[in-house]
């Protein structure tokens, strides 16, 4: 029995990973850009809420949807004035520029909150819990879940059903010939990048309502996203909420064996994945 | 190819880089004899300069001329600065000598590492370098005979007498720890003449030139014969090989070790990769000129703390939008100059016009 | 009377190498004109210039009037100038049926053109409207090419090389369409290699040889040997 909670606990961790992840999957799908500071901007997304909370009151879920449309704007900023002059076949300016930006980052935050620990406050929901056949679930923990879910199920949506979808999937495909169809490459890049600041900002509220957060931890979420990311399969958003899960269930698994090898194990089901499956779990079949 | 007419004579040499041939002979006189003259602090600063000048040099290796962008160099600064260590402490083997253990327990760790990562590309392949690097910094952190977690220093009777110093000790009349600190600074000199040496050989070999190729173009260079895959196996290992020698150096100079310290991405690659990238990715002269640019800033703005950090990724950001190749970049554009040419030159004898005067092949 | 599209000494380079040397074109409103000539002559180049992939000097095309060379293809596009590009280039991602969607995307003007009209010129397209838009034949991607650029309701339809790689029944299906989208008010620039073809359908032909115009006018008043020299060079 106790084995049945250690692997919930995971994928309902994994919920909080596939978050992490899914901003990652969504741009690199579209432009095929892996924006290094996406940890970061993720630890800036959870000061921003912290921020709101401490000066508003606000509830922490209230304050993430204040801090959307900043995070928005942020992202589309930096893709329209920064990202859109590096992306090309050359995959060296992007990675390098976005390296950049995360240490400028990591430091920004350092120097504005210092290096003490944070935490979004969240009340009596940080530690209630329900019941479901004898095992006691975290009700934070299942938010984290439901809310990747809502995300992932919501991607995919705009993605397949509406027009601004069609045109991040052909520009996707071909950015010229999208040209040929009124669509502006450079706009749609920034809008792109926009939606995964907002994906950010949620991924955010949960990493700083679940535990302590300081200005140095974003590069390894941006480790947990994208080992998710590549064991889902690049492009395939459910992938990468398997990949997530897969993730978080390697870590409980390994915590409850040795609280020491926690962090290792992910990475482990890592590697794993990477000798069987090069392509992941669940390869688009266009690439 | 065709062969040429008997006029025309192939060269790489420029009169810059005669030049700079004699220069840089000078230069190593004066290094060599520069513990004569100099105080410790001036030593010490020398050797983290050259130390960092090696890590530039190989990841330029790697990144600029293999396309191989990796986050994860700081694996391999670890576990050659953790195998000298485990050598030192467990087999009581000389430190000096264990060095050379460094370099090859990094490249060791690099058939396996090449193994996962080579199946990651481009920005992945990053990512995934770096994934390896922190799963073996988080084993190393399990290995309790070199002092796990919190780490451990090098005992106290292997570094006194260690190789040379005592030789050291006399001819300059100082301590010991003085006199290791001049010995790490020798040894770095020769590593680093050693590397930019190597390098600057192993790019004017045929092999260098189809490396140029790989870079240029994947496809191309297959249909001309490089062999792609080996070629970023060579580059890797190379790489990783004079990397963990560095890290083995380092960790000698400083005789105390952490895994946290060892395989900091900070320290031995997010540095690296502003070095290289001021000074200019993708040439020798780049990461000579981006060490002495990292280093005159670290002096001026190291009592800022995190500022001087985000200067440093912002003049990285501003370089990458608007100078791409880097100061040196902008230098050899202007003036033409090349101090280490690896590009051949045609030159005598009389071009037709459909010969493109001064391109390679 | 100003020209609907107009070409002026138009040039265009790619790098080092001039592709167009001085173009003067003009397509009047109604107007079918062809552009032939061989491989390599800037056919495609003086498409692409056109639709505003390529940039031109502000003052080498105008579209009623309106200098437009320096705009850039989505622009272009917006303003009620489609290209059916050569090699069709659907997106493998999108279904048929998106493909076609996708069309109108920078252009919701309304007009004749819509999902239902060009289900109706090309019938076979309904009936595989949710395959993937690389699932299908030669003939029929290059249908839902023609159709894609049809949902903006252009004023102005460039084909490029629509017969290329195609069987000759196959290629005589897709002219049948021509007629159809002359009279929705669409003018059309049709490049070809196929001489007989493309003096089938047009009111006028320009020859191509070498980046530039070498021969001009209606297709009855064409010479065999006038547009064989024009095609291939006069020194023979």
């Amino acid at each position: 029995m106790i084995w049945v909670d250690t692997i919930l606990q995971g994928i309902l961790l994994g919920g909080l990973y596939a978050l992490f992840a899914a901003g990652l999957s969504l741009v690199f799908g579209i432009m095929r850009l892996v924006n290094l500071a996406h940890g970061d901007l993720i630890v800036l997304g959870a000061y921003l809420i912290l921020l709101l909370v401490t000066l508003t009151g606000l509830s922490p879920f209230v304050a993430a949807a204040v801090a959307m449309p900043f995070m928005f704007a942020l992202g589309y900023g930096l893709q329209k004035f920064m990202l859109n002059r590096v992306l090309g076949d050359d995959i060296l300016p992007p990675l390098l520029v976005t390296f950049g930006l995360s240490v400028v980052l990591q430091n920004a935050l350092l120097e504005g909150f210092s290096a003490d620990s944070q935490r979004i406050q969240a009340g009596s929901l940080s530690t209630a819990s329900i019941e479901i056949a004898g095992i006691g679930l975290g009700v934070m923990p299942l938010l984290t879940f439901g809310s990747a879910l809502v995300v992932i199920i919501g991607l995919n949506q705009l993605f397949y059903r509406t027009s601004l979808g069609r045109a991040f999937r052909a520009t996707s495909d071909d950015p010229t010939t999208a040209s040929l169809m009124g669509i502006k490459p450079a706009g749609i890049f920034a809008k792109a990048t926009g939606i995964a600041m907002i994906i950010v900002t949620i991924a955010a509220l949960y990493l700083g309502m679940r535990s302590n957060f300081d200005p140095s931890i974003g590069p390894a979420r941006l480790i947990y996203a994208f080992e998710a990311v590549i064991i889902g399969g690049l492009g395939s958003l459910w992938g990468t909420l398997a990949g997530g899960v897969i993730i978080g269930v390697a870590q409980t698994v390994g915590a409850a064996i040795n609280p020491e090898w926690q962090i290792l194990a992910g990475h482990v089901a890592f590697l794993v994945v990477l000798l069987l499956r090069p392509r992941g779990l669940f390869p688009r079949a266009v690439d | 190819m065709s062969k040429l007419p008997p006029n025309y004579s192939v060269q790489t040499r420029t009169r810059a880089s005669s030049i700079s041939a004699i220069v840089a002979l000078v230069l190593v006189v004066v290094a060599i004899a520069l513990p004569a003259f100099a105080s410790r602090s001036l030593i010490q600063d020398m050797f983290f300069i050259l130390t960092m000048l090696v890590l530039a040099q190989f990841w330029n290796l790697l990144a600029g001329y293999g396309g191989l962008v990796s986050v994860g160099q700081q694996a391999f600064v670890g576990i050659g600065a953790y195998a000298m260590f485990g050598v030192v402490i467990l087999l009581g083997f000389d430190p000096v000598a264990s060095i050379l253990i460094g370099g090859i327990a990094a490249l060791v760790l690099a058939i396996p590492t090449a193994f996962f990562a080579f199946r990651l590309q481009g920005a992945y392949f990053a990512i995934g370098t770096w994934v390896i690097a922190e799963v073996v910094r988080l084993l190393v952190a399990q290995w309790k005979s070199v002092g796990g977690g919190t780490g451990t220093s090098l005992p106290r009777s292997a570094t006194s007498d260690m190789w040379f110093t005592g030789t050291i000790e006399t001819l300059f009349d100082v301590k010991s720890a003085a006199a290791r600190d001049i010995l790490a600074y020798w040894l770095a000199v020769v590593l680093a003449v050693a590397t930019i040496a190597g390098i600057y050989w192993l790019l004017r070999t045929k092999r260098g030139l189809g490396l140029a190729a790989v870079r240029d173009n994947i496809e191309a260079a297959k249909s001309v014969g490089v062999d792609a895959v080996r070629m970023k196996w060579l580059v890797f290992l190379v790489s990783a090989f004079g990397t963990g020698l560095a890290g083995g150096l380092i960790y000698l100079q400083k005789a105390r070790i952490s895994p946290d310290a060892a395989f900091s991405l900070q320290d031995w690659t997010a540095y690296v990769i502003f070095i290289v990238v001021i000074g200019g990715i993708g040439t020798i002269e780049g990461p000579i000129l981006g060490v002495l640019v990292f280093f005159i800033l670290q002096s001026l703005l190291a009592d800022y703390g995190s500022w001087y950090l985000m200067v440093l990724g912002l003049i990285g950001i501003a370089i990458m939008l608007f100078a791409p190749r880097g100061l040196w970049g902008l230098f050899s554009d202007r003036t033409g100059i090349e101090l280490f040419p690896v590009r051949r030159r045609l030159t005598g004898g009389r071009l037709s016009a459909t010969l493109p005067s001064s391109k390679e092949e | 009377m100003t020209a609907l599209l107009e070409t002026r000494g138009l040039t265009a380079r790619y790098g080092d190498f001039q592709a167009l040397f001085g173009v003067d074109l003009v397509l009047d409103e109604g107007e079918t004109i062809a552009i032939i000539g061989s491989n390599g002559a800037g056919k495609t180049t003086l498409m692409r210039s056109i639709a505003g992939v390529l940039r031109n000097p502000v003052d080498g095309i105008r579209f009623e009037g309106r200098a437009i060379g320096d705009r850039p293809a989505d622009e272009i596009m917006a303003m009620g100038i489609a290209m059916v590009p050569e090699g069709r280039k659907l997106f493998p991602s999108l279904s048929v049926e998106e493909n076609l969607q996708i069309g109108a995307y920078g252009r919701q003007t309304g007009g004749y053109w819509s999902l239902e009209t060009v289900y109706e010129l090309f019938p076979v397209l309904k009936e595989r409207r949710s395959n993937p838009g690389t699932a299908l034949s030669g003939g029929q991607q290059q249908m839902v090419a023609i159709g894609r650029a049809l949902m903006s309701n252009p004023r102005v339809l460039l084909c490029d090389e629509i017969s290329l790689g195609l069987a000759p029944v196959i290629i005589k299906d897709i002219y049948k369409a021509v007629p159809r989208i002359r009279e929705s008010g669409a003018s059309m620039i049709v490049v070809e290699q196929d001489i007989g073809q493309a003096m089938a359908v047009a009111d006028r032909v320009y020859c191509m040889m070498e980046g530039r115009i070498t021969l001009t006018g209606r297709p009855g008043d064409l010479s065999r040997e006038a547009i064989h020299d024009a095609y291939f060079g006069a020194q023979a």
